[in-house]
């Protein structure tokens, strides 16, 4: 019986766990490895370095500018993609015309909003980036016309092409692209507050921007708290490389003069691009650092007794 | 902040609100005394369902304007960007999707995703399982080492996982992206899978067993009919993510011909700009878009469901 159990066991977990550890798990630990050496990626002979790589980044300008940027995202992103669902979600649930009976009440049409609200979410990032490189185009692009259109001709931005402008212009797409998933799951959250909460703290004569910050933010704290850490990993990772590689020109992206380039897409850049996968992997132990950072300040930040209800 | 301002003192302002909506409904007028004396209801309805409606036409307005863009020609495309097509220019279509190869880059997402989907849900519910269900030591240790992969950057082990692929002779190829997909998208279902088999019954697993079922006969034919629910929202979750993974083909798959839908779009971009044949591009980028986006509408609340189960737990 014993017996049969744990060879079930290791039967079960066998090929997962050999899958995980040998294409996540062992690149991980190599890439740590790798940033101590002085390996180009091109040939296989390497050897140690010690701390070199860590030393040349700190005087890299350009990786300052990356840990610039994604520090923007990790602090902006979230910030913004956040509030913005929060106020959406509210405004859903609570934002409606009373009904007879009833102490809050969503508005008409909520689940049409909702469904509209998550289309960016099920679309591939790189669609998005693509068409918003097309809305952005400062000669034929669908922004620039509308602002022709209304009478503004003289202001005709080059957006993703200067470099002031078109670390913003990365944002808003993202902003664009992720609000909506935030709008549905805070809602959901909002929804299962139950009513007399609203109805007690309306009878004592509340008005609805209090009861958000006293009745709804607090319950759904938790749920804001795992938002807010899921988006800053997002604006950190993949999603930022995804959009700053396909949006912004220069060699393989970046923006002009480096003005958009992140700390993913620099790793992406040294590693496959230069020949410098050493060099590489040192970026990405800092960008771990950076994600690991985050999420231990916002957890430490947004310590809160949690409340049942 | 400064929009609670302004709503607050319109309702002090004209406790009446004209600015409300007033269908007159032999309804409304029961409930009109009611609006009246507490009139922030109305003002905050026109102001919420204006922000509203400013954010659905923002997220819908790019998306129509490619649909419509795909049917036009090039110069119309160039010289006014939002006038209504001549007339449907289905030969975009048609171009697209034989000459610009969007047809062999739906061919290879749907083996990859395909492959890969199946391949996830089957080891993902097996280790979920194991560990929620059987106590042996290292329990904890292996489903952290799963957890930990949530939340580490993706891109610092593709540099290594780059010549590992090339080793083994698998980069490149259609397979070893499956096996790749696989792995990184086991932490987020060996998660939520975990949670899941916590929750369903143990008595059900015990009568299996006790009438003579195996462990794995147990597994395959009472657990995981039980778990279906979860497998569907797991499921549709990581469809949409590997669908649309575009990071990791990138790295590991730069073949031309095995390109997969979301890298080959951004392929055509940088060939069709050469070409200048942008609506044939944009004919790439909405019928890339429409099918997940029809698929969504359809299957609206199970999509909702899984896409966010994950974030509530």
């Amino acid at each position: 019986m014993q017996h049969g159990k744990y060879r079930f066991i290791v039967g079960f977990l066998a090929a997962p766990l050999a899958l995980y550890a040998l294409f996540v798990i062992w690149p991980f630990i190599q890439s740590i490895y790798y940033s101590f050496t002085d390996w180009t990626g091109l040939s296989p002979e390497f050897g140690m370095v010690g701390f070199d790589n860590y030393s040349r980044m700190l005087d890299d300008e350009i990786f300052w500018k990356s840990l610039q940027h994604s520090l923007t995202f990790a602090v902006v992103l979230p910030l913004v993609t956040v509030g913005l669902a929060l106020f959406f979600a509210f405004m859903l649930n609570v934002g409606g015309r009373r009904r007879r009976g009833a102490a809050i009440a969503g508005v008409r049409g909520s689940s049409f909003y909702k469904i509209v609200y998550f289309f960016p979410q099920v679309l591939s990032i790189a669609i998005v980036a693509l068409l918003f490189q097309f809305a952005y185009n400062p000669n034929s692009g669908a922004i620039n016309s509308v602002l022709k259109g209304i009478g503004l001709g003289s202001v005709q931005p080059d957006w993703l092409g200067d470099p002031d402008l078109a670390l913003i212009c990365v944002m808003v797409v993202l902003v664009w692209s992720t609000v909506g998933f935030f709008v549905v799951l805070f809602s959901a959250g909002m929804a299962s507050i139950p009513r007399d909460f609203y109805e007690a703290a309306l009878l004592d004569g509340a008005n609805r921007f209090t009861t958000f910050f006293k009745i709804t933010l607090p319950l759904l704290w938790d749920t804001v708290q795992s938002g807010w850490i899921y988006m800053g990993i997002l604006a950190l990772g993949a999603e930022s490389f995804a959009v700053v590689q396909i949006m912004t020109v220069g060699p393989n992206g970046g923006g002009p003069d480096y003005s958009t380039i992140v700390m993913p897409l620099y790793v992406y850049q040294k590693a496959f691009r230069d020949g410098q996968a050493a060099y590489a992997t040192t970026i990405g132990v800092a960008l771990l650092l950076v994600t690991l950072a985050f999420a231990a300040v916002v957890m430490k930040l947004g310590r809160r007794e949690r409340l049942e209800f | 902040m400064k929009t609670t301002d302004t709503a607050t003192t319109g309702v002090e302002d004209n406790p009446g609100s004209p600015a409300g909506p007033g269908p007159t409904l032999g309804k409304t007028t029961e409930a009109a005394p009611a609006k009246r004396s507490r009139g922030d209801g109305t003002v905050l309805n026109v102001f919420s369902h204006g922000m509203l409606i400013v954010w659905a036409v923002m997220v819908v307005m790019p998306l129509l304007w490619a649909v419509m863009t795909s049917f036009k020609t090039d110069r119309a495309i160039f010289t006014s960007p939002w006038s209504l097509p001549d007339k449907l220019h289905f030969e975009n279509w048609s171009r697209a999707w034989t000459e610009a190869h969007m047809s062999d880059y739906f061919l290879n997402t749907i083996l990859v995703v395909g492959g890969s989907l199946l391949g996830t849900l089957l080891f993902g519910s097996m280790a979920a399982y194991v560990l929620a269900r059987f106590d042996f030591p290292g329990n904890r240790f292996i489903y952290f080492l799963f957890i930990g992969g949530m939340s580490f950057p993706i891109i610092l082990a593709l540099v290594p996982l780059f010549y590992v692929m090339q080793n083994i002779a698998l980069l490149n190829t259609l397979h070893g992206l499956i096996l790749v997909y696989i792995a990184y998208s086991l932490p987020f279902t060996v998660f939520f899978l975990t949670a899941f088999f916590r929750t369903l019954p143990t008595s059900v697993a015990e009568a299996a067993f006790v009438d003579g079922a195996s462990h794995t006969r147990t597994f395959f034919q009472v657990m995981l009919p039980m778990a279906k629910p979860g497998l569907i929202s797991v499921g549709i979750f990581n469809f949409l993510g590997q669908w649309n993974q575009y990071l990791l083909p990138t790295v590991l798959n730069t073949e031309p011909e095995r390109k997969v839908l979301s890298q080959g779009l951004v392929q055509l971009a940088v060939s069709q700009g050469y070409k200048g044949d942008w609506s044939g591009l944009f004919a790439g980028l909405v019928m890339a878009m429409l099918p997940v986006l029809a698929a969504y509408i359809v299957f609206q609340r199970q999509v909702v469901a899984g896409l966010t189960a994950g974030a509530v737990k």
